[in-house]
């Protein structure tokens, strides 16, 4: 416990923010870079994650617990999100074979 | 001393969700979300949130990384069948992500930040304490996140069988 409180006065609140901003740019970053719809999957799991860090950081700083309920919620949605998105996956790639975003083109205009 | 365990915990996460996203092989990148993952819940030991971390780690190295890894598997994808994106294509890609985080880390370098003053309470990220947060102010949000997980479900259930005619 006297270690955690030592967290908070020898690491600044700014170091979380500029982590999380890594990690939630290599996430868009890996959105744009990937064509596997799966890996597409993975990055957003990235960048959800990179902010629930940044909520954390901001609760246990400025001492209020709602920031840790709202983490626990946005896990959550991302679990759900994850069930019905790779569902959709799998009977994407049931019909077409594939999970290249380039040939889920259907209802492009 | 802390701040070493930080920096350690933040290069291995960069490290990991680096690898993420350049592996050629998609398994692998299901392994390094995972180390990735676990390497966050590790921040969250750091900022004194225990039950976080038990949470996430359950969640989500021990429920949604299944997931991934059994479609993954189902699916059969390797490093073989993987589609790749034209060269300067990929170029752009790091180029905007990498402009983007140079535009939020310049935006947050001059943000003032409210740290609270005075003692932290150790217990704050123990399940008794959020337990009564969770079940009192957000008692009703926690009941409807039940209804949208069931929705999930069924919604994953009917979308994944096999039509049958």
């Amino acid at each position: 416990m006297e270690a955690v409180s030592e967290t908070m006065r020898t690491v600044p609140l700014n170091w979380y923010l500029y982590l999380s901003t890594v990690l939630f740019s290599i996430g868009v970053a890996g959105v744009l870079l990937r064509r596997n719809a799966i890996v597409i999957f993975m990055s957003i799991e990235l960048m959800l994650n990179s902010v629930n860090l940044l909520l954390a950081a901001f609760s246990a700083y400025s001492n209020n617990p709602t920031g840790q309920v709202f983490v626990f919620f946005i896990m959550v949605v991302a679990a759900a999100e994850v069930a019905v998105g790779l569902a959709i996956l799998v009977m994407i790639y049931r019909n077409s074979k594939t999970t290249d975003i380039n040939s889920l083109n259907n209802l492009k205009w | 001393m802390s701040q070493y365990v930080f920096l350690f915990l933040s290069l291995l996460s960069v490290l990991c969700a680096l690898s993420v996203i350049f592996a050629k092989n998609p398994i692998h990148s299901v392994l390094f979300l995972i180390l990735c993952f676990f390497s966050i819940a590790g921040h969250y030991v750091l900022l004194n949130a225990q039950f976080l971390a038990i949470v996430h780690i359950i969640v989500y190295s021990g429920a949604i990384m299944v997931l991934f890894l059994f479609t993954v598997m189902l699916l059969n994808l390797n490093s073989t069948t993987e589609a790749h994106k034209p060269i300067a294509v990929k170029f752009a890609a790091v180029l905007s992500g990498g402009a983007l985080m140079l535009v939020l880390l310049a935006s947050f370098k001059t943000a003032e930040v409210h740290v609270a003053t005075g003692a932290a309470d150790m217990k704050m990220g123990l399940v008794k304490n959020l337990g009564q947060v969770l079940f009192k102010e957000f008692v009703l949000p926690f009941e409807i996140s039940s209804i949208l997980f069931i929705a999930a479900m069924v919604g994953a259930v009917i979308l994944a069988k096999k039509e049958l005619n």
